[in-house]
């Protein structure tokens, strides 16, 4: 490090960042910086700027005003291409990759100019030796893990021996152990003086890792802080601007009946790269909260589509509902005995983006609650549903009118979840219910399901966020490559524990992943 | 016999060229993610445009590489409206065609009936006149010749050079091509040039070569088999080529029908006329269903627009 006497300049530093798009600051005059070899922690909610930040630094998108300085100069970062040169590396919240390319052209499409492949491939080989980070060069992407595709976005970055590394949401995918890892080349990174600008909302890990931590709320700095002193809760608070509710969480419950089961399902995936399921089994009891957790890609997509309806098994009897075998059974006949469903994605899967709020609502509600007796619609009693919706979940939307796009993801999905739980089902099954939400959504959504398991009801959650998992349910199993595993109770389940599950066999870390199903993981499931 | 297996073989390569032509044009245009079903117009337009060229100044060489540029230009307009103007990419391609219908017909309507030469024949001294050997390999015209070369490079280019391998990782996520900073419209634009060139060349070959002569709408569907044949070789050029042998083995199957009265099972001839269609029709259906689905992957982002935020 240069300039060592009378304070050497930062490595990075923003002043007066602001970048508009139609209806909306993203980013309002943000300034910070961050020395060498400092791990710098960017914190806020979804929607709070982070990402539109960072784009601005790595060239791909444009700041309408303010400048950035590079060690101490000021630079313009026209395109990615120019961020590399200066030594500024990137990992993607979602991944930049090509599923059906392999990993060396993958690594090769993201260095500058042309690199010679043979020479890159001992290079790749060398490196992810040294970081700790193995990787096989000629495999496909859509044959690794999720942890495996990050490395290949790590090994890229390291390749070309940046001074800045920026890490977009890190961990949202990857398990305990996968996370420990990468804390580990991280920390051995900044000790040999690569400055880490360390983007997430999880605050333990920012505590667990960084130096230095700039808090972003609506595109505005508001705070600075050390966050090995700060408390998590301060820094939450910070985050969101208000005091942290308290969910009212649920007592110990005694045993209750049944309400829904599946037993020994057998699904063979319809999917190019699916997971099939082999021998899934669970029950689900009234009142109680069931979670499902795992790493996208290991069959969740499958589960849900079986559980819903949208895919049928011949073995009527391997799911029942208040002891019906329904297996055989569709979408809209399930409903009608009272298992409602909430897919993950949102926009397309859950909800039509380009028609109102008042027409999704009649797509999933019609039958329930009466809304096209004979075949008619009517929309009087459509508009009132969807009205009740919008109030009884605070979703913020123009009214029943508004297009289903025109909404946030937080709002749309507090409508979509409003919408399901207002059919009053007997089960629901919810996949990652809060994903891509702000932390006042996630709070009023993990309440309606509370309120609705209290209801009587069987709640089943998909989700790939353990934290949710370990908030919401009573008991959860890991679902690994298509198999699910013995259920535990969360009150007594570890992180480890769950961890380890997650990464496949028992005991075990997923040091080469087991090829998933016939050809490998889904690239239709892609990394939230 | 054997003079008759080699007439039969060199027909079937000579009705396949013209579709390989197209269809190697349009796996480049497809594997940078673009679908342009605007394939039969621009064929037509290079096979008019070749035949009045060649025609009126008497030099094939001209007259193919303006085929070449003419169907580049009607890629252009398809360029114009789905990359930069983000059109929707199906509909701008079958309006394409119908353009390239209408226009082809009323450029060739003085061209109508008149005679032309045919492409000369290569004649290497030495190798074209060995017995089988010779007329099977060494007795086409130069056209030929070059679609096979240009199935080579176009095999090398997409597997070997940098270039091709930004342009598959376009077609693969141009969203992840874009943040890593490869220019994504651009590399677009090109393969949909390269793509009209080809097909223009493929149009020349037919009014030039396989019949010398300009009649409306002579290329009769072989622009949209170019495009099953892109989804019948999965995307890769050497099972085009070879798709492209298949079919045009069926179509003078359908030829050789039609003259002896329906093989001698008495079928109307109609029902050989449709066959090249019915095949594609069944080709399409086998491996979009089946277990092997998964390994005919078409381009991942193939047709959908992409608009960069800046």
């Amino acid at each position: 490090m240069r300039n060592d006497a009378g304070g050497a300049p930062p490595r990075l530093e923003l002043r007066g960042i602001t970048k508009r798009f139609p209806g909306v600051v993203a980013n309002d005059a943000v300034g910070f910086s961050v020395g060498p070899g400092e791990i710098h922690a960017l914190l806020g909610e979804n929607g709070a700027g982070k990402s539109t930040l960072v784009k601005i630094i790595y060239g791909v998108l444009h700041a309408d005003e303010g400048e950035v300085l590079w060690n101490g100069q000021a630079v313009s970062l026209a395109n990615p291409h120019e961020a590399r040169r200066l030594g500024i590396g990137m990992v993607f919240q979602h991944f930049s990759l090509f599923d059906g390319m392999t990993v060396l052209e993958n690594i090769a499409l993201g260095l500058e100019g042309k690199p010679d492949m043979r020479s890159l491939s001992g290079r790749i080989v060398e490196v992810s030796k040294a970081y700790g980070l193995p990787l096989d060069p000629r495999r496909e992407i859509h044959t690794l893990s999720v942890g495996e595709r990050q490395r290949v976005e790590i090994v890229r970055c390291l390749l070309q021996d940046p001074k800045l590394l920026i890490m977009d949401e890190p961990t949202s995918v990857l398990t305990p152990q996968e996370v420990e890892r990468l804390f580990g080349t991280l920390r051995m990174l900044s000790a040999e003086g690569c400055s880490i600008l360390y983007i997430s909302h999880k605050l333990q890990e920012i505590k667990d890792l960084c130096d230095h931590a700039t808090i972003l709320r609506g595109g505005k700095v508001v705070g600075e802080c050390d966050p090995k002193v700060e408390s998590t809760r301060g820094m939450a608070q910070l985050m969101i601007g208000a005091e942290l509710k308290t969910l009212s969480r649920r007592g110990a419950r005694p045993k209750a009946a049944t309400r829904f089961s599946v037993e020994a399902l057998d699904l063979a995936s319809d999917e190019p790269f699916g997971t099939s399921l082999k021998r899934v089994g669970f029950e689900v009891g009234a009142g109680e909260i069931f979670g499902i957790a795992g790493v996208a890609g290991n069959g969740q997509n499958e589960l849900m589509r079986a559980l819903s309806g949208e895919l049928t098994v011949a073995t009527a009897s391997s799911i029942r509902l208040d002891g019906k075998p329904v297996g055989n059974l569709g979408v809209e006949p399930r409903r009608a005995l009272g298992l409602c469903c909430v897919p993950e994605e949102r926009n397309g899967h859950a909800a039509v983006p380009d028609m109102s709020l008042a027409s999704n609502a009649l797509i999933s509600a019609r039958n329930r609650m009466k809304l096209a007796a004979k075949g008619w619609i009517s929309r009087d009693a459509t508009r009132a549903f969807a009205e009740r919706i919008i109030q009884e979940f605070g979703v913020k939307a123009r009214g029943p009118e508004s297009a289903a796009r025109s909404l946030s993801g937080g709002n749309l999905q507090k409508y979509i979840v409003g919408r399901e739980i207002l059919q009053t089902p007997e089960v629901l099954v919810i996949a990652q219910p809060t994903w891509g939400v702000d932390a006042g959504a996630a709070a009023a959504i993990h309440q309606a399901l509370f309120n609705l398991a209290q209801n009587g009801a069987a709640i089943v959650v998909v989700s790939q966020d353990l934290d949710e998992l370990l908030t919401l349910c009573d008991r959860l199993a890991v679902l690994n490559v298509g198999t699910l595993s013995k259920a535990i109770a969360t009150a007594d389940a570890s992180l480890e524990e769950i961890g380890l599950l997650m990464g496949g066999l028992h005991g075990m870390t997923p040091e080469v992943p087991a090829v998933h199903g016939e050809l490998g993981q889904g690239s239709g499931q892609h990394v939230a | 016999m054997m003079d008759f297996l080699v007439l039969i073989t060199v027909s079937v390569v000579i009705a396949a060229t013209p579709m390989l032509f197209a269809a190697v044009g349009e796996l480049v245009v497809e594997r940078s993610g673009v679908l342009n079903l605007g394939v039969e117009g621009m064929m037509l337009i290079g096979a008019v445009v070749g035949f009045g060229v060649t025609m009126t100044t008497g030099s094939a060489v001209l007259g193919i590489a303006s085929a070449a540029l003419a169907g580049a230009a009607l890629a252009l307009i398809f360029a114009v409206l789905v990359l930069t103007l983000m059109a929707n990419q199906v509909a701008t391609g079958l309006a394409l065609t119908i353009f390239g219908i209408g226009l082809s017909a009323l450029i060739g309507a003085g061209f109508v009936g008149m005679p032309i030469a045919a492409l000369p024949k290569l004649f290497i001294p030495g190798v074209s006149d060995l017995p089988v050997i010779g007329p099977l390999l060494f007795q086409y015209d130069a056209m030929v010749y070059l679609s096979i070369a240009l199935t080579v490079a176009v095999g090398w280019f997409l597997k070997s050079t940098h270039a091709g391998m930004v342009l598959r990782a376009v077609g693969e996520s141009a969203e992840s091509a874009h943040s890593i900073g490869h220019p994504v419209i651009r590399v677009r634009y090109l393969a949909t040039l390269f793509g009209g060139a080809l097909a223009g060349l493929g149009g020349a070959f037919l009014s030039l070569s396989v019949t010398p002569m300009w009649a409306e709408n002579m290329t009769s569907g072989r622009g949209w088999i170019a495009l099953a044949l892109v989804v019948f070789g999965s995307w890769r050029p050497g099972r085009v080529l070879l798709g492209a042998y298949i079919f045009g083995g069926v179509t003078i199957l359908q030829l050789h029908a039609q003259g002896s009265g329906g093989l001698g099972m008495g079928l109307p001839s109609q029902v050989f006329t449709m066959l090249p269609y019915l095949a594609t029709i069944a080709v399409l259906t086998i491996i979009s269903a089946g277990p092997w689905r998964g390994r005919f992957q078409a381009p991942a982002c193939l047709g959908q627009p992409f608009r960069p935020s800046v």
